[in-house]
Parts: C-alpha cells; structure tokens; sequence
C-alpha cells in the first residue's frame, strides 16, 4: 500500500518555542529541541520523522510561519 | 528523517513570498503572526499583491508594514477605516483593506467604524479581538470580557462599575453597508483554514461593489492573559467564545439567524 510520508524543515533561528505546532500535529511527530537557539528559545523539531505524514496542520498554526514541509507518496 | 522526501516537487507548504524574511517582534504563540500570513497567502492567491494596500492600527500590529510586502500607510490611532476609505474612492480598482486590533477599532475607532461601514465602503476590516490592551501593558479594553482579570481590572471586570463590553461585529453586521460580517479565531488547524476562506471572501467580496466586509479573529494575548501559548489558546476556547461564537453574522447582506440553531 502507498504510503504518505512527510518532512517538515523548521526554520531555528525563527523559531519561538511557543509549542503550538506540537498540540496540531495529529501523530505526535513534533516536540522542542534541548537545545536554544541565539535568541534563546528552544526550537520545534522532528522527534518521530516516520510517523509525520505531511499534513501541514503544525505549518498553518505557526504564527511565524518557520515551517516548511514536503510530502511524498512511497510505494 | 528521509532526505529524499526534500526536493522541489514535493514541497507542499512554504512562507508566502508576499511575507518578508523580517523576524516578527510579536510574543511567541501570538495570533497577529497567523492572521499577517493568512491575508498574505489570500493576497498571493488572488495575485493581488501589486493592487493591494494595506491600511495599519495602532497597536502591536502597527508593524505589520515591516512583514508584509505590500504597500501600506499607517493610520492614527482608529482611523484606518476613514483612511481606508480615501485611499478606495482615489483609486477604486485597488483592494484596501485594514488591520485592527479591538483597541484600535472598538474603542477609539468605533465611530470611523461605525460610519465606514453604514456608509458602505467598499474595503474589508480584519479585526484581531484579544479582549485587552495588548501593546500597553494589557489593560481593560470595551471588549474584556465580566469578570476578566486584566492590568486595570485586577478583580475582574465589574459591570456595574466598569460597564459592559461591546460586541461590535454585531453591533456592525446590524447596518445596511455592511455585506459580510464573520467571527473567526486561529487557534487549530481547522479554524485557521476556515479563517483564510473568510479573508479570501472579504477581499473578493471588494469586487462586487456590494459594502463592507469585516472579519474579526478572536485571539490570544499570552503575555496580556498572563499565561502559556497553548494555555491562552484554552482559556481563549473555554472563556472568548461562548461570548463572542465563532460563525458568520452577515452572508450576502443577509443577517444568519443565530436563534434558530
């Protein structure tokens, strides 16, 4: 069965920590980095990359609009 | 991760190029970033951006002229609907359209809103209600809510002494000129989206010379509520909308009869 799989590239240095992204996403694939970026924020990131499947919901809530995401469909 | 995915073909969402690479100065979380994006990718969707001006508040999104990128004139304090409307009578194949938050509009500005919208002016309002005074320190606004906690308000509104708010969506959607008045909010994946199909008919509704279209967005104020992004979000859910519901007012210069639900 094809399979949709998805990547979401977050923008660091943009990135606010406000966590918003992780209560949209519908497979838990985000949380926030242990690290901070220069402004001092922990930024999103991908903690579980095979479950996200390109839904976009975690880059239309970002009220900075750091996210970036590529669907593909696997075979 | 699979790198793979990553190449041109796929890419499914991006920042809109109408939104500059300027980092926003609004507080982590805040629903002005979401709503500037929103009427960004309408205004890339619909190609507009060479015809568009923007017409900005006072208040925290009195920058919103450093993000997008369009031009934008910058109104005193509640003016913006008058402003709005000298720039659509000059130049009547533009699309004009203001940006306020509830300080700006339903206080200050309530007559020039008022008055734009009887008049029928052919702009779309964007209206940001927090419930406060975001940008001065989140004092007690007409629209805070009974019983709100804000800087001036430390015991919560009292409607007694304070008076009470002012739903001006309403209050607006009951004169003539006004076409399309909504209620929306930004706070999940599916009211944002349903949030930009009422932007998009705001501006498309410019086209058909029918009035005045005013969409507000009820929105969070996490560091005026004194709470976390996605706490304000709840608190916003449980508290803002069983006193300001979200759905459409005005369709059509119609009003939607709220009491047949």
């Amino acid at each position: 069965m094809a399979k949709v799989k998805g990547v979401i590239i977050v923008d660091k240095e943009k990135c606010k920590g406000c966590e918003l992204c992780i209560h949209a996403c519908p497979t838990s694939v985000i949380s926030m980095s242990g690290e901070v970026n220069a402004k001092g924020y922990h930024f999103a990131c991908m903690k579980n990359p095979d479950a996200c499947t390109g839904c976009t919901n975690c880059a239309i809530v970002c009220p900075d609009g750091v996210i970036m995401v590529y669907r593909e469909k696997k075979v | 991760m699979d790198k793979t995915i990553v190449k041109a073909g796929n890419l499914v969402y991006r920042r809109t190029p109408v939104m500059n690479d300027n980092v926003m100065h609004y507080c982590p979380g805040c629903g002005h970033g979401t709503v500037h994006r929103l009427i960004a990718e309408v205004i890339e969707e619909m190609d507009i951006q060479s015809e568009t001006i923007g017409i900005a508040p006072v208040g925290c999104s009195v920058l919103i002229y450093n993000y997008l990128e369009i031009d934008m004139q910058e109104a005193a304090h509640g003016r913006a609907p008058a402003l709005a409307t000298a720039a659509k009578r000059l130049m009547p194949e533009k699309y004009v359209f203001t940006y306020q938050g509830d300080g700006d509009l339903a206080a200050i500005g309530t007559a020039e809103t008022i008055h734009a919208a009887n008049r029928g002016e052919d702009i779309s309002v964007f209206f940001i209600n927090n419930g406060i005074y975001g940008m001065t320190g989140g004092q007690m606004a007409p629209t805070t809510l009974p019983g709100m906690v804000s800087s001036t308000s430390p015991y919560g509104r009292d409607i007694k002494m304070m008076g009470n708010p002012l739903k001006i969506t309403e209050l607006v959607a009951r004169l003539p000129g006004a076409y399309f008045v909504t209620r929306q909010a930004v706070h999940t994946p599916s009211s944002v989206r349903k949030a930009k199909k009422a932007i998009r008919r705001a501006f498309e509704n410019q086209t058909h010379k029918k009035g005045l279209s005013l969409v507000e967005i009820v929105s969070n104020c996490n560091s005026g509520w004194k709470m976390t992004p996605v706490e304000a979000n709840k608190w916003m859910v449980d508290n803002m909308f069983p006193f300001y519901p979200p759905g459409d007012i005005k369709l059509n210069g119609k009003l939607v009869n709220k009491e047949k639900e």
